[in-house]
């Protein structure tokens, strides 16, 4: 059990592999990063592919070494330390086990290596097993389970050490079989709950990381952009990309400018006057308008303040539906519930609730 | 309409029937007849395979051939091995390392028999000017292990390359994932080997091993043109016994001879490949 930390580290596989001489021309992955993952927290790096989620893990593993900074494990500079040094534990998208051996030695391999002995292996090889429901395969080899038990035997081999700190899982259940996807999603809870590890999650599905981790950081292009809950992130993002990112679908953007309390959208104005106020926002100019799609109102007949589109596109998820619309240029989606009877081609009218907008002003939110 | 995709096996089946088919069934006819050049041949039923398997020439022979063998495989493949192992995995030396390797591979059979028969002459060779240096008189026309032991170096020099780029393609459909979950594990070099690498070349080295196997348990110009089967018949491996047979025209012993021949080759190549494709593979259940 630990804290781990991040104190500005960075990383460029160009520079780091020579490829490039000049840090200045190099591709940079991870830029400047300070993280702490607080001990006994379950944890998830969200963020497009390509944003650097793997790269970190590999760095907190030992896997890779970082071009520059710290990592730090409970205060201590481990940044030296090779990936058996470190007592963390990695878990890979590819499900990693040896064909060659059963379940049972399998398990037992990264304890053998460490030369436990021999009873000692013995009981926490079964313990492991019972833990992760693999008590039936435990002999049978390897090379015939499928792709949903390798995974958990790639697990095991994780945390069947006692020295084991935190555990670091990379898209775990992207190659997996969506019918053993649930389960082993269980069984990932489970075991952060009784072994209280330090869970650091790297994944691109929003799903995942929400429904795992208590604490989601949004990263992309090797910064992290915000940290929090997956309430926080929903309800307030910091940026329009966690607004778009977090969410399903995500936010609508539409571009307006703000002057006197007006918010003109170029096609229709919303006088938000007395909300700014309230909220102190004093800001001018070009701004982002964000509302979520749950949050737009939908009517049939226009009132004062709604905003008439057309429906190009319905999808019906039963107990509610995602509605495309369109109009003056822009394309917004809406969730709406399925009682609402619509069709393609349907005008309908959308309003704004005030206290739903959320305003960005070059990429940094207003209000 | 499905049957006739098989009009278009009937070239290659032609081809077949003409080059092997054809031999085959002559070669088995010739075993039960006792044949000698320009006579009537004769009825004997399984006299010739009796004649063979008495033969001492012939039990030397097949003996001599077991041995050269597997020290073949047993050389070849580990150091294949070891050498696509050492190379490097990227980068601009690894077009040049191929292309190296390749060459003992595009080189005819005849021409390396010319190129070490030169190589190891009395005279002028480099090799037994080599030897004399450290006071070895090496003579392949003489030392019957000298010609042995040259026949085995020159199928070494000639054919480890190719299980060196057989297992150098199987390294590199390892997935990372592999290495980096033994890295984490904690797995020495020699288990990150012995369950990681190895496993997963077993597919390329099973390719690997019969292609050895098969091609050195026939092995027949080297010897012909190196030492010419001697000194005596030091290198008088089988294929070289049963085409000498026949150019003496024992054409029933050399049919026997050679159908016993081509039995063990089937066998064994049958016990190689379920065995390898056994070992240590699971049975699958889905």
């Amino acid at each position: 059990m630990a804290t781990l930390e991040f104190r500005n580290i960075s990383h460029s596989y160009e520079y780091s592999f020579g490829k490039v001489k000049e840090k200045e021309k190099a591709e940079w992955v991870i830029n400047d990063l300070n993280v702490v993952w607080e001990d006994g927290t379950a944890n998830a790096l969200l963020g497009p592919s390509g944003g650097g989620k793997t790269t970190m893990l590999n760095i907190i593993s030992g896997l890779l070494k970082p071009t520059e900074g710290q990592v730090l494990i409970d205060g201590k500079d481990v940044t030296e330390f090779s990936p058996q040094e470190r007592k963390i534990a990695q878990v890979f998208q590819f499900p990693v086990a040896y064909d060659t051996m059963n379940v049972y030695n399998n398990l037992a391999f990264p304890l053998r290596n460490r030369g436990y002995a021999k009873n000692k292996i013995d009981s926490k090889v079964h313990k492991i097993s019972e833990l992760l429901n693999l008590d039936e395969y435990l002999y049978e080899p390897a090379g015939s389970l499928n792709e949903g038990e390798k995974q958990k035997v790639s697990l095991g081999r994780g945390i069947i050490r006692d020295d084991i700190v935190a555990m670091l899982l990379d898209e775990p259940l992207t190659l997996i079989d969506p019918k053993l996807k649930n389960g082993l999603r269980r069984t990932l809870m489970k075991i952060q709950r009784e072994l209280k590890l330090t869970m650091i999650y790297v994944t691109h599905d929003q799903h995942e990381a929400l429904t795992f981790a208590d604490y989601v950081s949004i990263l992309n292009a090797g910064t992290i952009i915000q940290s929090g809950s997956a309430t926080e992130l929903y309800d307030n993002p910091k940026q329009p990309f966690v607004g778009f990112f977090v969410g399903s679908p995500g936010m609508n953007f539409i571009d307006c400018s703000l002057s006197g309390g007006n918010l003109d959208c170029k096609g229709f104005t919303l006088d938000i006057g007395s909300f700014l106020e309230e909220n102190g926002v004093k800001e001018e100019g070009e701004v982002k308008l964000g509302i979520r799609p749950e949050s737009l109102m939908i009517s049939k007949e226009q009132t004062e303040t709604s905003v008439p589109f057309n429906i190009q596109v319905i999808e019906n998820f039963g107990h509610y539906q995602i509605i495309t619309v369109e109009g003056m240029k822009k394309r917004l989606k809406a969730k709406i519930s399925s009682d609402i009877g619509v069709s393609i081609g349907e005008r309908i009218f959308l309003s704004f609730p005030k206290d739903k907008i959320i305003l960005f002003k070059q990429d940094k939110r207003i209000l | 309409m499905k049957n006739r995709a098989w009009l278009f096996l009937l070239p290659a089946l032609a081809f077949m029937s003409i080059s092997a088919v054809i031999p085959l069934v002559t070669v088995v006819n010739y075993s039960q007849n006792y044949i000698f050049a320009g006579s009537m041949p004769f009825f004997v039923g399984v006299e010739n395979f009796v004649e063979v398997l008495q033969d001492s020439q012939f039990i030397d022979a097949v003996i001599k051939q077991f041995v050269f063998t597997f020290l073949v495989l047993i050389i070849e493949i580990p150091l294949g091995i070891i050498i696509a192992l050492a190379m490097p995995q990227k980068g601009k030396w690894v077009p040049l390392n191929l292309v190296l390797l390749g060459i003992p591979l595009l080189i005819p059979y005849n021409v390396v028999g010319i190129i070490w028969r030169l190589f190891t002459q009395a005279d002028i060779g480099v090799v037994p000017n080599a030897f004399k240096l450290f006071g070895y008189m090496y003579n392949v026309t003489l030392n019957s292990n000298d010609a042995f032991f040259t026949i085995l170096t020159v199928d070494v020099w000639h054919w480890t390359p190719l299980i060196i780029l057989l297992s150098y393609a199987g390294l590199q459909a390892i997935p990372s994932a592999y290495y980096k979950a033994a890295a984490i594990d904690g797995a020495s070099k020699w288990n990150t080997f012995k369950y990681v690498t190895l496993p997963k070349l077993r597919t390329v080295l099973t390719i690997g091993i019969l292609l050895r196997f098969m091609d050195s348990f026939k092995i027949y110009s080297e010897p012909l043109l190196l030492t010419g089967g001697g000194p005596g018949t030091a290198t008088t491996f089988l294929s070289l016994f049963v085409s000498r047979k026949a150019e003496s025209y024992e054409l029933g012993y050399a049919s026997a001879a050679s159908l016993i021949y081509f039995f063990i080759v089937l066998v064994l190549s049958y016990i190689f490949f379920q065995f390898i494709s056994r070992v240590g593979r699971g049975v699958h259940h889905a």
